[in-house]
């Protein structure tokens, strides 16, 4: 209970983070959006439309509200170029449907993936097994995304032809029709974020091995099999839950380089966009909307934990 | 002797980069018999206890000679069929007991584990029943359905020795099973290690440091130093006739509350694997050694009735007289102006959820040049008046008066001589001194700060203070990671010295050290507290540290003084009942051993000798 | 300074270790060695390797491997001084919560929870819609993103030493906690704090890089790695130098920034991972 507290506290403050870091800093947002050869009533009119004449405190509490209602605002950008009315949240469905199938199909393979890799690397730890997964997971780590998309792009497309370097799918368009355009994105996304997970989940597991009771298990005589999953695993699960809540943390981070290299049309490469525009209204929905979905990830993962370690449930 | 139930020849282990880690270990154990063995660090004691179990630590190796537990040979066995004889024809304890339990496992089902694994066909149910009934810890109360956190220290132990004998295995060694341990619960649970070898007829290993421990427990003991036995034969006759230099050292090193008495050292540091010395390991620490016994490694031979021992000088060392115990010395204390006077005082911890304080309405005064020792278990608020009285801890109610003048809580806003006059030495000598700080700078900075000497008046000072604590003067060069434990404690006593104290606070300075050791650095501070009349609070669990060289003491219990009075008085004739617990408990060479110990109700069959 | 080097004898840390050189080297030197002009097109666009363009040209004529040994300082500059100021920043927040334990500590840590809400390059992202791209807000952003973290594991580590004998007594002499946070308790804290340190740079150095591939952050002519990267990546299959040789040139960089972190960190007994912000209290 007082974990979601906290959350929420939390929430408030990176919404107040979010607003302030657009709205107050240096470069007025209305004329930030039309560029600098526009004419001061242009300017002024778009400031009008985005509520710019008023108070700091009246605008911030004006977002927050609708935002909790769903409604997420106006984009600045539409409003420039003559819409009277371009609510974000018509603008950015079908890009966030887009990101979360990208998102889960991804997820999906790197959870079993760094779960596995990390126990098999750490019940090896020493042996050639572990070497390998410890050394290429090092390597995974170093390397920015885009880095692997390019790699990527240029072993399947540029030599071997066999997969599209892009993944445009018409707006309104199902993403899913054509598995072709979403093998190099997913295999980038998981690439970059199977190696962090792995490096933690073999780390929290070789900590476990090492522990007293998984030894006193063993000079008891009990079987190996017996001690590995009951007396290690299952106490090494509740760090992995949390290593792989960080995880997805970090995927959803990766979400931002990978569709703009790829030319997905996700809510990562809309807030890309967004940016390159100066579009401060839909930067700080999306943003947010972004941050809700982070917090939420660790939520759960700290309920879990409290499911798996019974210590934790009794008062300290 | 029945076919014995464990039977180890010539057993030696050593590094896999060749350095010995035990060597030449001959025993056998009958059964039902309990065989102690002895040893500080370095000794390898716990190295052999593991061996039993044909377990070994990862870079150790099997070197020579052979185990037989049971019958069966250890050595040479894949670890598939080494788990045929773990936990059911040898089974282990181990030292603690809360990491020893899986966290996530209720401990009913630990101890089913262990019986499933080697009985799947027991009856888990009245098997898991009798186990825990064995240890006092019964079924219907529930404890099988807790989790180790929500079970104490003593519970937890009593739990791993339930896991121990669930398939009643014919020996079960045990490794320093009572080191983590309260006194009281400690006395508890060796009285369950007892009637557990007296119904079940189990043969035990007791592995421990604590010589009177082991004195209570075993049948027979083995002296280990430096991976060689020492000395072996009946307790009482090791005991009483120890023909070792060695085990005579650690006898007279052994605060012992029923025969108080002046405690002598063993001067010199332990040694470690890798560092032996040709010819008998004992030798340079030695005070009866001579050039032969440093050339060559004496064997070991049999003096009467099963009792061997490994030196050459034996027989001659046997006719001098039988180490004289001195009696320890005793302060007329002035009467006059108490240095430190402390009334009602009161201490919280912030994060206290219940309402009681650490400390509870406490006065107590100390003369100058007067040892008063505040005694009691972990957890009794004695730690915390010692904090309180340094000025790291800001009591909530009371007063602390030294000099005559009061004393505000805090260091920081404490006058510099109050500061300068009190001073405090901590109990874990590993982190009593900055890593990153040669010797001479963490000698210097109380010098400088608190006496406001120049760089170079302390920087001189530093070398009469080392010489002051029996310290070598190059070690002021050195860093703290390259001082042993022991040297360490003397650098922290020598930096409050700096200061030029009146009153030493000792927070259980000698808890951490070993046995001989410990012994040097009390002498030590006796020695100081004569020659500097220095006043001093000594804080301990231990009653015979208290017995051996304090004034008057304290008996804390649950954060309020029990009984107070001059050490003489309360040790000899309590008028507290938990006193009386607490002493009844102590373990002491002199306690007299019955086959079968009450727990309640055990009564001190030797009286405390006057002093 | 042995004890130091210990690392250099895995093969981890040796390899790490040169290959960390190398590219400092060329980083470092490369304008002083290059060919070209980074900026001035030197012949047809997108062309492959020749003799006077051992890499080829980029979309604009510009010489490839010019605007490569000119576009490491970019990077290395900016995460290098981006992640001494988390560091920074990270030790002052973290020392003072971790040693005053009053209510400063609970404080400081929640506001400093607030930064672990969103995703790092997001925050730089809004950062920068906010803001503009300059390298000032390139440097603070990232820091800004990692001394949250920093400031934890020094609080860790402040609070496990500072109830260590040394420490207490120096607070029973009666020394001020400045002087005893910088003499006791600081020195003793930077091994565990600094071991994942190569972690933290490799980070700094993969969110710059990111914010500049997409155009976000240093702007062209710049010939800054990732710059590149973005610039030239429609036309791979035209002159696949253009991406790959920046590419590898990152690659490189961090994965022998972390060979080398994780030997040193092994060779110190600890783990070179990344610990998790917020620890199951077992």
């Amino acid at each position: 209970m007082r974990r979601t507290l906290g959350a929420i506290v939390a929430l408030l403050a990176a919404s107040i983070l979010i607003f302030l870091a657009l709205q107050v800093l240096p470069g007025n947002a209305a004329s930030a959006v039309l560029g600098r050869n526009a004419s001061p009533r242009a300017v002024r009119i778009l400031e009008r439309q985005m509520h710019l004449d008023q108070p700091l405190a009246t605008r911030y509490v004006h977002w927050l509200g609708g935002f909790v209602h769903g409604d997420l605002g106006d984009s600045s950008v539409a409003l420039a170029q003559g819409a009277t009315h371009a609510p974000i949240s018509h603008l950015i469905s079908g890009p966030l449907k887009n990101s979360l199938i990208l998102a889960a199909i991804t997820a999906m393979l790197m959870i079993p993936l760094s779960l596995g890799l990390g126990v098999l690397a750490a019940v090896r730890a020493g042996k050639p097994t572990d070497h390998l997964i410890s050394l290429s997971s090092l390597a995974g780590i170093s390397m920015p995304e885009f880095v692997i998309a390019s790699l990527l792009v240029a072993v399947f497309f540029v030599a071997l032809r066999w997969l599209p370097p892009v993944a445009i799918v018409p707006p309104g368009g199902d993403p899913l029709s054509a598995p072709k355009e979403l093998v190099l994105p997913v295999a980038t996304l998981l690439l970059a974020s199977l190696a962090g997970g792995i490096r933690m989940v073999r780390a929290g597991m070789v900590e476990v091995l090492q522990t007293e009771y998984v030894q006193a298990a063993r000079l008891n005589g009990l079987p190996e099999r017996r001690v590995l999953w009951r007396y290690a695993l299952r106490n090494g699960l509740a760090p992995s839950v949390q290593v792989l809540a960080q995880n997805l943390q970090y995927l959803i981070g990766g979400i931002f380089v990978v569709e703009a290299v790829f030319g997905y049309p996700g809510i990562g490469s809309t807030l890309v966009e967004a940016v390159g525009n100066r579009d401060a209204t839909l930067v700080q929905s999306v943003a947010m909307l972004i941050a809700v979905a982070y917090v939420l990830i660790n939520l759960v993962a700290d309920f879990l934990v409290l499911l798996l370690v019974p210590k934790l449930r009794e008062p300290a | 002797m029945e076919s014995p139930v464990v039977r180890v020849d010539h057993l030696a282990l050593a590094l896999n980069t060749g350095e010995p880690v035990i060597d030449d270990i001959s025993f056998q154990i009958a059964p039902g018999e309990i065989l102690g063995v002895v040893g500080e660090s370095g000794s390898g004691k716990s190295t052999l206890a593991l061996a039993l179990l044909g377990y070994t630590r990862p870079g150790v190796a099997f070197r020579a000679g052979t185990i037989a537990v049971g019958g069966e040979s250890v050595i040479g066995r894949d670890t598939r069929s080494l788990r045929e004889l773990r936990g059911k024809v040898v089974s282990y304890v181990p030292q603690d007991p809360g990491g020893a339990l899986n966290p996530s496992m209720r401990v009913g089902d630990a101890i089913l584990d262990v019986l499933r694994a080697h009985r799947p066909q027991a009856s888990g149910d009245e098997s898991l029943t009798a186990a825990l009934a064995r240890v006092e810890l019964h079924r219907d109360r529930g404890f099988d359905r807790r989790y180790p956190h929500q079970l104490s220290g003593g519970q937890q132990q009593r739990v791993t020795i339930a896991m121990a004998t669930v398939c009643e295995p014919p020996v079960a060694v045990l490794d320093e099973p009572t080191t983590g341990l309260d006194v009281l619960t400690q006395d508890r649970v060796l009285a369950e290690l007892l009637r557990l070898r007296a119904d079940e007829h189990v043969a035990m290993v007791y592995v421990s440091h604590d010589l009177a421990v082991v004195a209570r427990m075993a049948d027979r003991i083995l002296v280990m130093y430096a991976g060689r036995v020492l000395e072996a034969g009946p307790t009482s006759t090791v005991l009483e006739h120890p023909q070792h230099p060695y085990t005579r050292a650690l006898v007279s090193a052994i605060p012992d509350v029923r025969q108080p008495r002046a405690l002598r050292g063993i001067g010199g540091v332990s040694v470690g694997v890798g560092d032996w010395p040709p010819g008998c390991p004992f030798a340079p620490r030695c005070e009866h050694a001579q050039p032969r016994c440093e050339s060559s490694l004496p064997s070991l031979e049999a003096t009467a009735g099963h009792h061997d021992v490994r030196c050459c000088r034996w027989q001659e060392l046997a006719l001098e007289q039988a180490q004289e115990t001195s009696a320890r010395t005793q302060f007329g204390v002035p009467s006059g102006a108490a240095l430190l006077e402390v009334s009602r005082l009161e201490a919280r911890y912030q994060s206290q959820q219940d309402d009681r304080p650490a400390v509870r309405d406490v006065s107590f005064a100390i003369e100058p040049g007067e040892c008063v020792a505040l005694v009691g278990e972990s957890g009794s608020g004695k730690s915390t008046i010692a904090r309180c009285i340094a000025g790291l801890h800001v009591p909530s109610a009371g007063t602390i008066t030294f000099d005559g003048r009061p004393v505000k809580g805090a260091a920081r806003v404490r006058p510099l001589d109050v500061r300068r006059r009190i001073q405090i030495v901590f109990q874990n000598p590993y982190q009593s001194l900055n890593p990153r700080q040669r010797v001479h700078s963490s000698i210097e900075r109380p010098l400088r700060i608190l006496r406001r000497l120049s760089q170079d008046a302390a920087r001189h000072e530093v070398d009469g203070l080392l010489e002051r604590v029996r310290l070598p003067a190059r070690l002021a060069e050195r860093f703290p990671g390259e001082l042993s434990g022991g040297e360490r404690q003397r650098v922290a006593i020598a930096r409050a010295l700096a200061a030029k104290p009146d009153l030493l606070v000792c927070d259980e300075v000698t808890s951490a050290l070993d046995v001989s050791v410990q012994a040097a650095v009390l002498e030590l501070l006796q020695e100081l507290r004569v020659d500097l009349h220095l006043s001093m609070l000594f804080i301990t669990h231990n009653l015979g540290v208290v017995a051996c060289i304090a004034d008057s003491v304290l008996v804390m219990d649950n954060g309020s003084v029990c009984e107070t009075g001059p050490v003489n008085a309360v040790l000899n004739a309590p008028a507290n009942d938990y006193t009386r617990r607490l002493l009844n408990a102590a373990p002491s060479l002199s306690h007299e051993r019955s086959p079968v110990d009450h727990p309640a109700g055990l009564k001190v069959t030797a009286p405390v000798r006057p002093l | 300074m042995k004890e130091r080097l210990r690392f250099l004898r895995r093969p981890s840390g040796a390899i790490g270790a040169a290959i960390l050189l190398f590219i400092v080297a060329v980083a470092v030197l490369g304008p002083l060695v290059a060919p070209h002009s980074p900026t001035q097109p030197l012949g047809v666009p997108l062309s492959g390797p020749s003799g006077a363009s051992p890499l080829g040209t980029d979309y604009l004529g510009r010489d490839v491997l010019s605007r490569l040994l000119y576009g490491g300082r970019s990077v290395l500059g900016l995460a290098a001084a981006a992640t001494i100021l988390a560091y920074v920043l990270g030790l002052s927040i973290g020392l003072v919560a971790g040693y005053t334990r009053s209510l400063v500590d609970p404080m400081l840590m929640r506001s400093v929870d607030v930064m672990l809400c969103f995703p790092p390059l997001l925050f730089l992202l809004v950062l920068i819609a906010g803001a503009g791209s300059s390298v000032a807000v390139l440097i603070i952003g990232v820091a800004l993103v990692q001394a949250p973290q920093v400031s934890r594991i020094v609080r860790t580590a402040t609070l496990e030493v500072s109830v260590r004998g040394y420490v207490e007594a120096a607070v029973a002499r009666g020394e001020r906690a400045p002087a005893v946070l910088v003499r006791e308790v600081l020195p003793n804290i930077l091994g565990p704090v600094l071991v994942d340190a190569g972690l933290r740079f490799t980070y700094s150095i993969l969110i710059i890089a990111s914010v500049n591939f997409l155009g976000l952050g240093l702007q062209p002519p710049n010939s800054d790695w990732a710059l590149m990267i973005g610039e030239n990546r429609s036309y791979l299959a035209v002159n696949p130098w253009a991406v790959l040789a920046p590419a590898a040139m990152i690659a490189i960089l961090t994965i022998g920034v972390n060979l080398t972190g994780d030997a040193v960190a092994r060779s110190l007994g600890r783990s070179y991972v990344p610990r998790t912000v917020r620890s199951v209290a077992t």
